[in-house]
């Protein structure tokens, strides 16, 4: 057991916390909707449309969405962490790995609320 | 101090063509893999949601996009992902609160992830691809 001081420095526990927390609501997630498209079989566009369009469902797939580029950043940074030693390329992987999620969480805001 | 030492000189081989993956490695590997793959594949999964909800005419696009074979491949391959990373990473879950640890358990439930990851995606990609 290594001898840990817990003030001053961060051990990576929150961060350990909210990707599973986020999984388990992407898990959630892609339960209630695969029940919604099982149950309402939407065909058509109006129907597929329709379904993201109600204010409950739109509420959840933006939780989604949220919780998915969270979970990728963690996912993703642990992967850069891993395998990419030099601390200037692995800075820079880090920061365009930001920049896409962040891009992407307004890319999925948009396309939900235009709706 | 003495107990470092020691752990310093434990061998470790990190050849990887020589390393014999156990059954829970190639879920670990393939959790990181599957994971990297749907991140990768991010635009295009937005590219879609977007044009299936957009317009009439963005999702005839879509729908047109989503039925070309290559197409359908790449997204049966991403079902995939998406469906070992589930399994896999409820498998992690477990883990974490200690529950499977034993190497018989954990032996397992690899082979139960294994099974419904591709079951689901068999079944899935009939449902919702073809």
């Amino acid at each position: 057991m290594v001898n840990r001081i817990v003030v001053g420095a961060h051990y990576g526990l929150k961060d350990w916390i909210a990707q599973r927390a986020t999984a388990v609501i992407m898990a959630v997630y892609s339960v209630i909707l695969l029940a919604a498209v099982g149950a309402l079989g939407p065909n058509t566009f109006e129907a597929w449309r329709g379904l993201f369009a109600n204010g409950f469902m739109k509420f959840i797939t933006f939780l989604f969405f949220i919780s998915l580029f969270y979970h990728a950043w963690i996912g993703v940074r642990d992967i850069w962490m891993d395998y990419v030693k030099p601390t200037g390329i692995r800075l820079v992987l880090h920061v365009l790995t930001i920049f896409v999620l962040v891009g992407y969480a307004g890319w999925a805001a948009q396309i939900l609320w235009r709706l | 101090m003495a107990e470092l030492s020691i752990k310093k000189k434990r061998p470790k081989n990190l050849d990887l063509t020589t390393i014999r993956l156990p059954l829970p490695g190639i879920l670990s590997i393939l959790h990181r893999v599957s994971g990297a793959g749907l991140f990768l594949c991010l635009p295009l999964l937005l590219w879609l949601f977007q044009s299936s909800l957009a317009t009439p005419e963005s999702f005839a696009t879509f729908k047109a996009v989503a039925a070309h074979p290559l197409v359908k491949i790449l997204l049966l391959g991403l079902l995939w992902a998406f469906c070992h990373h589930f399994c896999a990473g409820i498998r992690y879950l477990f883990l974490d609160v200690h529950m499977g640890v034993d190497l018989e358990s954990a032996r397992l439930t690899s082979k139960i992830v294994f099974a419904v990851s591709i079951a689901l995606t068999v079944i899935l990609g009939v449902a919702l691809l073809w």
